[in-house]
């Protein structure tokens, strides 16, 4: 009943709507320059490797993915681990500024890149971690732990209080209690949680961009380098654009019967 | 259920309050600093008062022009966006399969575009869009229309919202698809025992019991797409001309492009402040929304 007339039609056209550019994608990095440029074909009539080839063998290409998802790996533990604790105290208890706190903490998340981009390069370059993933990894965590309060704060409420009364009453201290008995309990929202700190990191380039240079620089910043003198080298920047899709894809697969109440973060 | 006063509960709060405090009101108070200065580089600053501010909110004047108009760009932006994705989300939700694999593939292939990273959703669409190599381009001029996002203002304006919708859309039927999927069988059941019409179920059923998602979508949508800026700035730059230069490029341009540190940091405060107050509105509808709820939240 909670469908409408022509549903399947409607699905489907959007459907080949999201995946025809991202086709279009692929079809292009497993073309020649040569092809590209000069014919438009729906399929590519010389298929070639030679675009991922030389992503995978040139360490200047492939040490972008490795620098990319060191610092999003590192930026979803700190995220988690400071929020899981947070995230507790707001669904269970009342205390002074909570409410003026989570709003400023809401408030981070929708602040924008463009506004840090500047004096986190100044903060970052003042301690040291320029240029290192710790320092994006940090600077994502503006945007990374409110999402990740606010998701899990949503999935720690739908735990009834008489576990954990009963769990202090069992003789249980605190983090035993945390440890043993509420991150069991609230695992899948922990995983949406990450899912979604891992998504938000791994899309973001204006501050992975402005915080690195040459030892952490991202993926996303080493594909602008197609540009040269030579034109633009489109089937480079296709494949190395492919295989950043790839690990979001794979992302999706591993929480996608969590993806629904995920995205409503926790709130349904 | 009522929370208990328990003041210890800031321990627990204190890693995420400096955490977030390090890299948010450390970094604004250089912005601050900046704001009311001046500099003509090598580090030497000058005292400007509430100069920039001023500039800022005068048309007149370069810098004022550039904010308003770049602000007024960005509002309509939002506002199409928010008019297209939202409806056209809510459709997509209600079409969604109801049972099977194919729910599994739907719900993979929406969330498909939100996880590639944001300069190679403008890269795809660069490409895509291009008349020579890209399948859109080539296409809409076979056909005779006159396109070409890099040389002509509304081709520009019409890739950047058709992009953004293919980014996007999917958050807002997701959202949706997670409120629909939580009505219980019964409501329908109900409805139609009283002969309701399909129209009459979205109404009364569907759109009430979506109604917190939305506004979480509606939220998202409205400060991602205020502060967006990688999309458009592969794809077309800021152009042709300024056609489609919103707040975050000009930001960009004016701090890392010409080191205006002055200027910026003033755009940077107002720009937060917009935010802010929109952020505040929605948090307080949102908040009531929660308490007017509660009683149904105890029965159900």
């Amino acid at each position: 009943m909670h469908s409408i007339p022509g549903r399947r039609l409607i699905m489907a056209l959007f459907l080949i709507f999201l995946l025809l550019p991202i086709y279009w994608l692929v079809n292009m990095s497993f073309k020649t320059n040569a092809e590209i440029v000069s014919t438009m074909t729906l399929w590519p009539h010389t298929p070639t490797l030679q675009h991922y080839k030389r992503i995978f063998t040139d360490e200047s290409w492939y040490s972008g993915y490795i620098h990319s998802l060191e610092y999003v790996v590192l930026n979803t533990i700190i995220s988690i681990a400071v929020a899981l604790p947070a995230a507790y105290a707001f669904s269970r208890y009342r205390f002074l500024g909570d409410k003026h706190l989570f709003f400023w903490l809401l408030s981070n998340r929708m602040a924008p890149a463009a506004v840090y981009a500047l004096p986190f390069f100044n903060l970052y370059s003042a301690i040291g971690l320029f240029d290192t993933p710790w320092a994006v990894a940090l600077a994502h965590c503006i945007f990374n732990v409110p999402l990740a309060v606010w998701i899990l704060e949503g999935f720690v409420s739908g735990v009834p209080r008489e576990i954990d009364e009963t769990a202090f009453l069992d003789g249980y201290s605190f983090p035993r209690f945390f440890v043993k008995i509420l991150i069991p309990l609230i695992a899948s929202g922990i995983g949406v949680a990450a899912f979604f700190c891992f998504m938000f990191s791994w899309v973001e380039l204006l501050l992975a961009r402005t915080l690195t240079s040459v030892q952490a620089k991202p993926i996303a910043a080493i594909m602008t380098r197609t540009v040269s003198a030579a034109g633009m080298d489109w089937g480079l920047l296709a494949a190395a654009g492919v295989l950043t899709i790839i690990p979001g894809a794979l992302v999706i697969w591993f929480v996608r019967n969590y993806i629904a109440r995920g995205f409503a973060l926790g709130r349904v | 259920m009522d929370k208990t006063v328990n003041q210890k509960a800031w321990f627990l709060v204190l890693p995420v309050f400096a955490v977030v405090a390090f890299s948010a009101i450390l970094p604004l108070m250089t912005v601050v600093n900046y704001s009311m200065q001046d500099t003509f580089g090598n580090n030497q600053f000058f005292w400007n008062g509430v100069g920039w501010f001023k500039e800022l909110l005068d048309p007149s004047t370069d810098l004022g022009g550039r904010f308003l108009a770049s602000l007024g760009r960005n509002l309509f932006f939002s506002a199409v966006i928010l008019a297209i994705e939202v409806p056209l989300g809510i459709v997509v939700a209600l079409s969604m399969p109801r049972e099977g694999w194919s729910v599994a593939a739907c719900l993979v292939i929406l969330a498909l575009p939100l996880l590639i990273p944001w300069n190679v959703v403008g890269t795809i669409w660069q490409i895509f869009g291009r008349p020579d190599i890209g399948l859109m381009g080539y296409v809409l001029n076979a056909m005779g229309i006159d396109y070409n996002y890099v040389s002509n203002d509304i081709d520009a304006w019409v890739t950047v919202i058709v992009m953004d919708v293919w980014h996007w859309t999917s958050l807002v039927a997701l959202l949706c698809y997670a409120g629909l999927k939580s009505i219980p069988d019964a409501y329908y059941q109900a409805a139609q025992i009283d002969g309701a019409s399909r129209w009459a179920v979205f109404r009364a059923i569907q759109l009430p019991k979506m109604n917190r998602v939305l506004l979480i979508a509606v939220l998202l949508r409205f400060m991602d797409s205020f502060m967006i800026y990688t999309e458009p700035f592969v794809v077309t730059g800021g152009g042709p001309g300024n056609s489609t230069t919103f707040i975050s490029i000009e930001l960009v341009k004016i701090a890392l492009g010409q080191f205006d540190l002055g200027k910026a940091a003033a755009l940077s405060l107002v720009y937060n402040l917009i935010i802010l107050i929109v952020c505040w509105v929605f948090y307080t509808v949102m908040t009531n929304a929660g308490t007017e709820r509660k009683p149904q939240e105890g029965a159900a």
